[in-house]
């Protein structure tokens, strides 16, 4: 058994925070990543959460972004405006890891609705800090799930900006480096010099075929398509604990 | 108005005691408006919601919310964190707006025209976002311990307290204990909130519950997993406010019905700070 879909996303996630030392986290797949990259392959990650702390140290996995347990030895706490302002606009941070409900072939996220903004068929929590994450992170990491419903040509609103967006406006100059990379449980991806997503590698036990059919639009693939290799035992025990 | 407190230090007791006077028309701002605001709007105290970012943390959705979102019942005003932070920031010190770098390439400004943009005096063509200052009428606030001039002091996440407060015309300060001014006075770094910027204290332990206060009690986890179905539901979501909120006469009814052996489980070990010395300057 090579992992649940989850278990391949978390294992990519933590492999690209090699040798990062700062990463802005939030509660779910991307947290299970970053705590299991400092105990690999990041000894020197900082965990800095939104809610104003730096240095978390959980000794418990956190139910939220805010759990006590975040508090309690970390090396930092702060406001959430000097958190924001000085550290993530201030450009202090290398990776900010993010999540969407959708995703477009120039890396805009969608967190907001399903459906128009007035009257959504599905309203989703919004942005939280993802908008200027997305803008002052210096590269982003992606990590949702695929289908042809959250790969889509056109994506219902852009919460958090990609490298272009859909009405063909470009990224500030000020901005950082914006998504880098896309994890799903089908494959890791990167993006072209033009801004636009490639298949850079597969998922073990995924298919071509696969990520065709996970997307609604023809995602282009780089030469020599790698295929990750299964995480092994010791790595899967360790995101099982972290992992509920 | 507002009820700040970034997961920590969330004032239930207050939302609670507005759903029981019977308060409609409000317009809520809080960056997560999590379960309190779920429970107000449920009750029908809320007119419009302004907010960053909707949802029950770590669990999924405020159907309440969502209901009257989708439903139409429920105007909103929605920024990101950053820009909320920076519109209270604005509020406190007196500012019509603050700049922040966001929204660049978001649709976010699209649905809501009060996000504009402002050219660098001095540097021109570096645009900068720009949202309106945020003065509540009210703002209350929940800390661990305030003394009887309503200096109040709070220790863990401070999220955007101080600024919710210092932004709003009234400030009420809900707090686990009262202590001597002496004790607020060993130790001055720790002061969110000098008594001068506050309206009201009130002692009310546990008010904070099923969020939490760092060093007096643990995050409910299970009561916010719990309140998901409640919440799906609207029959069960108002028998809930009937038995928990309508049903009881105040925050010490709530804390009885809560009962011992939850309140017992919730309780941390001890991990006591640090001392420093501040010195005698004689």
């Amino acid at each position: 058994m090579s992992g649940t879909p989850d278990e391949l996303m978390v294992a990519a996630a933590a492999a690209e925070l090699a040798g990062v030392r700062t990463v802005f986290v939030g509660i779910g797949l991307p947290n299970a990543a970053a705590i299991l990259a400092r105990r690999t392959v990041a000894p020197d990650l900082e965990l800095i959460y939104e809610s104003g702390v730096i240095g978390a140290r959980p000794s418990r996995l956190p139910d939220s972004i805010g759990d006590p347990a975040l508090v309690s030895g970390a090396t930092a706490t702060m406001s959430m405006h000097d958190l924001f302002a000085y550290f993530l606009q201030g450009g202090r941070i290398e990776v900010g890891m993010l999540g969407a409900a959708q995703v477009d072939r120039w890396g805009n996220l969608n967190t907001t609705v399903i459906g128009p903004y007035t009257h959504p068929t599905v309203r989703l929590p919004g942005s939280g800090g993802a908008c200027e994450i997305a803008l002052n992170a210096a590269r982003v990491i992606v990590v949702m799930s695929q289908s042809p419903r959250s790969f889509v040509e056109r994506i219902d609103f852009v919460t958090s900006p990609g490298h272009r967006h859909p009405d063909g406006r470009s990224r500030p100059a000020w901005a950082g480096g914006g998504p880098d990379t896309v994890i799903t449980q089908l494959g890791v991806y990167r993006f072209g010099t033009d801004g636009e997503m490639e298949l850079s590698a597969l998922q073990p036990g995924a298919s071509q075929a696969e990520v065709g059919a996970g997307s609604s639009w023809p995602i282009r693939r780089r030469r020599g398509v790698a295929v990750r290799a299964a995480p092994d035992a010791v790595t899967l025990q360790a995101i099982r604990k972290l992992v509920a | 108005m507002a009820i700040e407190g970034f997961t920590h230090l969330i004032c239930f007791a207050a939302g609670h005691e507005i759903i029981r006077q019977g308060r409609c028309d409000l317009t809520l701002a809080r960056l997560t408006p999590d379960l309190v605001y779920d429970q107000m709007v449920a009750a029908g105290c809320a007119r419009k919601l302004i907010f960053s970012w909707l949802g029950n943390p770590g669990v999924g959705s405020l159907h309440a919310v969502r209901r009257a979102i989708e439903g139409g019942g429920l105007e909103v005003e929605e920024y990101s964190h950053f820009g909320m932070v920076g519109r209270y920031v604005a509020g406190a010190a007196h500012l019509p707006f603050y700049p922040l770098r966001s929204y660049a390439g978001s649709d976010l400004p699209a649905v809501n025209p009060l996000i504009q943009w402002v050219s660098s005096p001095y540097a021109p063509g570096d645009e900068v976002a720009v949202v309106p200052a945020l003065n509540p009428n009210v703002t209350i606030i929940h800390a661990q311990r305030a003394d009887t001039e309503g200096n109040v002091q709070v220790w863990g996440l401070v999220g955007v307290q101080r600024e919710a407060a210092l932004a709003a015309e009234r400030v009420i300060a809900v707090v686990e204990e009262l202590v001597e001014a002496e004790v607020i006075r060993a130790d001055p770094d720790r002061t969110l909130l000098p008594g001068v910027a506050v309206t009201a204290v009130c002692v009310e332990p546990y008010g904070a519950h099923p969020s939490f206060a760092q060093g007096y009690y643990d995050r409910d986890n299970a009561f916010y997993r719990a309140w998901d179905p409640i919440s799906r539901d609207p029959a069960q979501l108002d028998a809930w406010l009937e038995e928990w909120v309508r049903g009881v006469p105040d925050r010490a009814g709530y804390l009885e019905k809560l009962g011992p052996a939850t309140v017992a489980a919730l309780k941390p070990k001890p991990r006591p700070s640090g001392s420093v010395d501040y010195g005698e300057y004689s």
